[in-house]
Order: C-alpha cells, then sequence, then structure tokens
C-alpha cells in the first residue's frame, strides 16, 4: 500500500498543478497587463475638438473615468461605436478617448457621422501615450478610480457583456464601499 | 561532396536573403557603431505585441516601428540595455521580453529541473542501495547449486 502513496501523491499533485494552470490561463490572445492595479500614465495632448487646448491627466483626477484608444483606421473601433454612445447615455462614467495615431480630420468626421461619446478626445499622433498605457492594439479599454489607480482593462471592442459585467459592478461595488 | 556544397550554398543564400529582409524593415543606422551593435540585439530580443512571434526588428507594423524608436532614442540618451528592457516591461509586462527574466514569481520553473533531478537522483539512489542490502542478506542457496 506505501509503495503506492508516493506516486499517487505525485500525480494528484500535478493534477492540481495543471488544472490551477488551465482555469487561470487568460483568454487567448489577450495579454495581461502589468499596469492594472497601477497609477494611469501621466499625459498631456492637444484636445481633438478644441486644439488650442490641452487635455492634461491631472484634470482627471478624482472621479472614474473610462479610457478608450481608438482610431478611424480600426474596424473593431466603429464595430463598438454603439456600445460607446450607450455608455454615455448612461451617464455612470465620462468616456476620454485616446485618439491613435489618425487624421485629425477625419476623426472628427467620424465624431460627427456617428456621434460623439466621448467627454474630451487626446491626439496622440506620436504614439508615445499608446505607449506609456502599454497598448498593443486598438480598442483598448481602461477603467480609472477615483485614486487615479487603472483597476480594469479591455482589449478589443466594448460589448454591452462587459460593461454590464466587468465595469459597472467595479464602479457601483466602490460606490457601496465608501 | 557536390551536394554538400550546394546545401552550404542554399543556408548562406537564405541566411542572406533574411538579412536583406531585416534590414528592408528597419533601415536605422546609429551614428556610433556600438551603440547600433546593441540597438540591433535589443530590436531582436524584444517582440513585436501585435504580431507576437515576430520582433521588434522584423516586424512591419506601425506599433513596432514606435517602439523601435524609443529604443534608438533611448540609447542615444545613454540608457541602459537592461534600463530599455525595464521600461518595456513596465508597460508590456514580461511577454515582451523574448528571454525571460529571473523572478520570485517564476523561480518556481526555473528551479523545477533540478528539484526534478534531485528527486530521480534521490529515487536511484534508494534502490541501488535496496539491492546492495537484499544482495548482502539473501544468503539461500541459488536452484543450480542445489541440483549439484
Amino acid at each position: 500500500m506505501n509503495r503506492f502513496l508516493l506516486p499517487l501523491g505525485a500525480f494528484l499533485l500535478l493534477a492540481v498543478v495543471l488544472a490551477v494552470g488551465i482555469w487561470h490561463s487568460p483568454e487567448k490572445g489577450v495579454i495581461p497587463s502589468p499596469l492594472l492595479g497601477r497609477p494611469a500614465p501621466q499625459f498631456a495632448l492637444p484636445e481633438l475638438n478644441h486644439p488650442g487646448r490641452q487635455l492634461r491627466s491631472a484634470e482627471l483626477k478624482g472621479r472614474w473615468y473610462l479610457f478608450n484608444v481608438w482610431g478611424t483606421w480600426c474596424t473593431e473601433c466603429r464595430a463598438e461605436h454603439a456600445v460607446l454612445l450607450k455608455v454615455q447615455q448612461a451617464g455612470v462614467v465620462p468616456l476620454i478617448g485616446l485618439d491613435w495615431k489618425d487624421d485629425d480630420a477625419q476623426a472628427r468626421d467620424f465624431l460627427t457621422q456617428l456621434g460623439n461619446p466621448y467627454q474630451a478626445v487626446a491626439v496622440d499622433a506620436s504614439g508615445r501615450a499608446a505607449i506609456d498605457w502599454g497598448v498593443y492594439g486598438a480598442p483598448e479599454t481602461f477603467l480609472v478610480n477615483p485614486q487615479g489607480i487603472i483597476v480594469y482593462k479591455h482589449v478589443g471592442a466594448l460589448t454591452d457583456d462587459t460593461w454590464t459585467r466587468e465595469i459597472l459592478p467595479r464602479i457601483s461595488a466602490a460606490a457601496a464601499g465608501s | 561532396m557536390r551536394v554538400h556544397l550546394s546545401v552550404v550554398m542554399a543556408v548562406m543564400l537564405a541566411a542572406l536573403g533574411a538579412a536583406g529582409t531585416a534590414r528592408a524593415v528597419d533601415p536605422t543606422e546609429l551614428p556610433d557603431p556600438a551603440l547600433q551593435v546593441r540597438y540591433l540585439a535589443l530590436t531582436h530580443e524584444l517582440r513585436c505585441m501585435q504580431c507576437q512571434n515576430e520582433s521588434l526588428a522584423d516586424s512591419p507594423v506601425e506599433l513596432a516601428a514606435d517602439l523601435r524608436r524609443e529604443v534608438r532614442e533611448q540609447l542615444l540618451a545613454g540608457k541602459s540595455d537592461e534600463q530599455v528592457r525595464a521600461w518595456m516591461a513596465a508597460r508590456y509586462g514580461d511577454f515582451i521580453l523574448f528571454r525571460p527574466r529571473y523572478s520570485w514569481r517564476n523561480a518556481w520553473l526555473w528551479g523545477a529541473p533540478a528539484v526534478l533531478l534531485l528527486i530521480g537522483a534521490l529515487v536511484s539512489w534508494r534502490i541501488v542501495r535496496e539491492r546492495t542490502v537484499l544482495l548482502a542478506t539473501d544468503d539461500a542457496p541459488l536452484e543450480e547449486d542445489r541440483q549439484g
């Protein structure tokens, strides 16, 4: 009996390790961001609809906001636009856009035609702000809390499901806790 | 011998071709040859986050070009290779490094082969010892001896 205990134990241990690995494996193709739980990167960028003005990350502190990285060249961004408009109508959290390596005139046209869900859009012509946020493909959406900490990141088009299951509960849980 | 020569030629031609395309993607030349060597090494060991199986040096996408620009500017600003790697990993995670770093989080991965080897050595040592003891204590006569 005793001589089977060791191999059996080893087998069970291996099974547990592999099971944990399988359950915790991230969604295929989604790379976990090291910025989760860390302060949102600082930026000062021109505003798309007020070219003379700068949008500074410091202005955003003290309240929740959704930081959405998009571009007119990105087809998935077009697909998620209806969801963004719904988020704006819900009035729970303001949307801040980052127009990533885009043509300003085209971006303005895009928002005039499809509706503008953003409270403000920062223009990242050089792509440096997107790199600071660890963006590797638009669209990407970050939820930032009033302390300026990134609490959630979604890669790919925002869906009704991510909005109601991932983003809303995080904001309301924090509101209930305070 | 003829076959061998043609194989060598094919390999050399393929290598030349690969070098050619790499230069086509990234024509960057840094003023200092030492910096150029470090630049090429770094861009080859950092992952293009968009294509994921290509390095920054090999990838034609815009994000890779932006990240190469960062490598170039940071090297020109006097940053060390390790500082550039850390800067990249702070934004994109260790996933951007083709050569994984040693850390407490992945220590068990690095240590696992040594641990497995130790377990194997222990098991084989016990088996050998048991057999030695068996051999020393087993004084029953062999079947052939009894017949003889």
